[in-house]
């Protein structure tokens, strides 16, 4: 799992069976002191609250779709979590 | 599976079902001379590993799941382990 920003939004009217309903947010990974590391990338929003400026954690690969509520759905990249707090020790 | 140095933890109260109660840590990677290789994870802790530890990185799903013991839960990086001994050629690999 990774940290990331919610830097925007999508809207795709023509989907794939299974996608209906599912919010689809832009989001820019970050590295481990939160700056910006490699593509942003579309993720689904898996726990339906995540906007624009948040910082969350997603999960990659066949685990993404595995958050949603119809397991077999083309996601490759799932917000999992909002994060209030990265406490470095 | 990954080595890695816990470096801090994630808080966050809205997530998804399956990390309710669970320990989120920063794990940084380290490569086998046991050196920061920039990367990191965020990984859900089952053993009570604590900061600064060295600890055994599963990166892998279905491994993840059989832990958490829900077979359909969005879950991959899990700390596994508490790495006491590295040896590499026969030396110890220096770990702190």
């Amino acid at each position: 799992m990774q940290l990331a920003e919610v830097t925007g939004t999508l809207v795709a009217t023509v989907k794939y069976e299974g996608l209906e309903g599912v919010r689809l947010l832009v989001v820019q990974p970050l590295d481990r002191d939160q700056h910006p590391a490699g593509d942003m990338v579309i993720a689904a929003d898996a726990v339906d609250m995540a906007g624009p400026g948040e910082l969350v954690y997603i999960v990659a690969s066949r685990e993404a779709a595995l958050a949603m509520p119809e397991p077999f759905v083309p996601i490759d990249h799932a917000i999992v979590g909002i994060v209030d707090q990265v406490v470095r020790s | 599976m990954k080595l890695g140095r816990v470096s801090g933890t994630v808080v966050s109260t809205i997530n998804h079902p399956i990390y309710d109660g669970r320990r989120l840590l920063m794990c940084d990677l380290l490569d086998s001379a046991g050196v920061d290789t920039g990367g990191y994870l965020i990984c859900v802790d089952v053993v009570g590993a604590g900061s600064g530890e060295t600890v055994l990185i599963l990166d892998e799903g279905t491994g993840a799941r059989q832990i958490v013991g829900d077979p359909n839960g969005p879950i991959r990086a899990v700390v596994v382990g508490i790495v006491d001994e590295v040896t590499l050629d026969g030396e110890a690999v220096d770990l702190d």
